[in-house]
């Protein structure tokens, strides 16, 4: 059991939360999530007892949100040939302070909150409200489909973060979360496959204006 | 075992369709598989199967009291499915058939699931299957609709995960061993720990909610039915929506066993009524005719929560309107369907006239209107009666008459769309088009029978279908 080295861990999780918060850069933002996914897929071996499930959930992680969906973003990215997020609906200095805000009420919630005793002194519940948190504030703040995908699975390392309080007693539903990687995965398929689409549709359009004139 | 073939195979049948070469023939697998899947269910209806308590998927009285509509809907759908694909065959259905039978398999799973996580496991499988069948007519404002469903559909299914997790540290917490089934958790009862009981209970309220489509989560809806396909919204109104409300009612006894029953009988109350509220006033607005009924799904939504916070009587009421709802939904969206088809537009600024282009298809409309606007003697009228009975009998006299003021908008709301679609003289533009759209019988039976369903089942509920949601009622309010 090394405690602090989890809440080391989950201490870096909530500081990528607020680099994301703040950035306008799409590259930097998928960065922080990836970063933040392999802390998180790191995580559950470093808690006590990992036997082969826990390290599949790791190694599942790790995989998916740490390479796998950041890689396919940035090949969206590529796509559809946007890298900066211009007009959010909420600034960067407004989701930053909100974000530090809901980091501080999540704190100070998690004390109002029954914990067993071998789970009072870590960080896992703040850190998975303050992340739930960011990744709303992100889905709800953003207008590019790619900052709102990022904002989801950062909104599903929050969910994953809380499951970790569950790994030992019930694998079964942190392991189901790893099937929101799927939707994630879906999100994407969508921003190609639209890009694709538009980009016939407009070939299709200027064929047709040739042709009548 | 045949409760378990109910998810096999139209699973099975979705993966042959995947293979299976032929655009022409595969549309077959749709009234197959759902003729087999019917078959099934009304084995196990009519001989339900023993239930063993720690079973995690079984087909158990509440799934008894819901599955067969769902089954019986999605065959008179496939019906009109495979003529409606033989219209549409410029478009690929390879993956439109397989998502259709995957949706019906999951949602078989989703009805038996008597496990917290199975339950959300196939929710959420359902609605990743469900996104090809919003994405059919490729257009870029289907995809819009697609991309918004996947966004709050995906968010609600975040939340109903995370409500899950709270769930689980509930029972961890009052000393569980680690069993979510939702019989070793009501067994738990007052041992679960209220504080996480409660914050389960409004992220799953939140989550489930969403994929029911109530108020204020209900955004994705109209433009989801408003771009899709008649059948698709047919089954997501009738199916789809039932599996969400089931889970709700298999959580509330979780909550309830708990001790915290009257908070979730109030919550449910109050989303209830707002979501009415919500759609009869959009209802009012509205000139689309397909999202029309997407607002009015959203109403029949906040009907069937507030059944289910007003007691066993209430429950009782709303499984009956799940029945009743499905059926004339589905009757509405294949006929609004055909009338969309003939007149080139969903919005009553283009169309009018249409009882004289597609006499068969608006007479079915205006019925079904009338139907699902609780006009006797069709069955919402009877069910909704029963929701009133139940609300007035436990003492809910402001909240009968904002539902009763609901109705009433909501009446006016869809008279003044589908009177206007269907009265007047049909535009030049109109008349040109609908002539390639004959009303052929394959796409004109199948929202009859439907209507003639709600109508049986109105007047004539059958005695073993009322017993089964009796039963179901019995499982889900145990005696103390």
């Amino acid at each position: 059991m090394n405690n602090s080295n989890l809440n080391l861990l989950i201490g870096l999780a909530m500081g990528l939360n607020l680099l994301a918060l703040g950035t306008s850069r799409l590259p930097a933002l998928i960065r922080a999530m990836s970063v933040q996914g392999v802390i998180l897929g790191v995580m559950p071996i470093l808690m006590e007892r990992p036997d082969w499930r826990v390290l599949l959930v790791a190694l599942a992680t790790i995989g998916g949100k740490g390479l796998l969906i950041p890689g396919l973003l940035r090949r969206a990215m590529r796509t559809v040939q946007i890298d900066r997020e211009l007009e959010p609906l909420i600034g960067f200095v407004p989701s930053l302070l909100l974000g530090a805000g809901g980091t501080i009420a999540a704190l100070a919630l998690t004390h109002l909150l029954p914990l067993l005793p071998e789970h009072a002194g870590m960080l896992l519940v703040p850190g998975a409200l303050a992340t739930v948190l960011t990744g709303f504030i992100l889905l709800i703040g953003r207008t590019k489909a790619i900052s709102q995908v990022c904002g989801y699975l950062i909104l599903e390392n929050g969910i994953y973060l809380f499951g970790l309080l569950l790994i030992h007693a019930m694998p079964l539903l942190v392991e189901a979360g790893v099937l929101l990687d799927l939707t994630v995965g879906v999100f994407i398929l969508g921003i190609i496959v639209d890009r694709i689409q538009r980009a016939f549709d407009s070939l299709d359009t200027r064929k047709l204006t040739a042709l009548h004139e | 075992m045949k409760s378990l073939l109910l998810i096999l195979v139209p699973l099975v049948a979705a993966a042959v369709a995947l293979v299976l070469p032929g655009q022409r023939r595969r549309p077959l697998l749709l009234p197959v598989a759902g003729l087999i899947h019917a078959v099934l269910t009304l084995w196990l209806f009519v001989d339900p199967p023993e239930v063993e308590a720690g079973a995690w998927l079984a087909f158990d009285p509440l799934a008894r009291a819901v599955l067969p509509v769902v089954s019986l809907l999605f065959l008179v759908c496939s019906w009109y499915g495979v003529n409606y694909l033989r219209i549409r065959a410029e478009r690929p259905n390879r993956i439109f058939i397989a998502a259709m039978l995957a949706v019906l398999g999951l949602l078989s799973a989703g009805h038996q699931a008597r496990h917290v996580g199975m339950l959300w496991i196939f929710t959420e499988a359902v609605t990743l299957a469900a996104v090809p069948l919003l994405h059919f007519n490729g257009t870029p404002r289907a995809f819009e609709a697609t991309w918004k469903y996947l966004l709050v559909g995906g968010t609600g299914i975040a939340l109903s995960l995370l409500g899950s997790l709270c769930l689980g540290y509930a029972s961890l917490y009052g000393g569980g061993d680690g069993q979510l089934t939702f019989v070793a958790l009501t067994g738990q009862g007052a041992c679960l720990s209220r504080p996480w009981v409660l914050i389960a209970w409004v992220l799953l309220l939140v989550g489930y909610g969403t994929k029911m489509g109530l108020a204020p989560m209900h955004t994705w809806k109209p433009e989801a039915y408003g771009e899709a396909p008649a059948i698709v919204g047919a089954i997501l109104a009738g199916g789809v929506t039932s599996v969400a409300f089931t889970a709700l009612l298999r959580v509330r006894a979780v909550v309830a066993a708990a001790g915290a029953g009257a908070v979730a009988d109030h919550t449910l109350l109050a989303i209830g009524l707002f979501s009415m509220l919500v759609a009869a006033l959009f209802l009012l607005g509205t000139r689309d005719f397909k999202r029309m009924l997407a607002y009015s799904s959203v109403e029949h939504m906040g009907i069937l929560t507030i059944g289910a916070s007003l007691g066993p009587a209430g429950v009782a009421a709303a499984l009956f309107h799940v029945w009743s709802n499905g059926l004339t939904k589905g009757a509405l969206f294949l006929s609004a369907g055909n009338i969309r088809r003939a007149a080139g537009s969903p919005s009553m600024d283009d169309v009018r006239g249409m009882s004289v282009l597609t006499p068969h298809s608006a007479a079915i409309f205006v019925t079904g209107m009338f139907a699902v606007t609780a006009c006797p003697p069709f069955g919402p009228f009877f069910s909704e009666l029963k929701v009133l009975r139940a609300a007035l009998e436990t003492g809910h006299g402001w909240a009968t008459a904002l539902f009763l003021g609901c109705l009433l908008l909501a009446f006016f709301g869809l008279t003044r769309v589908v009177f206007g679609i269907v009265d007047g003289r049909p535009r030049p533009a109109t008349k040109a088009g609908s002539r390639r759209f004959g009303e052929t019988a394959g796409v004109i039976l199948p929202p009859l029978v439907l209507l003639a369903l709600s109508l049986w089942l109105g007047l004539f509920t059958p005695a073993m279908v009322s017993d089964a949601w009796t039963a179901a009622v019995t499982q889900l309010y145990p005696a103390p």
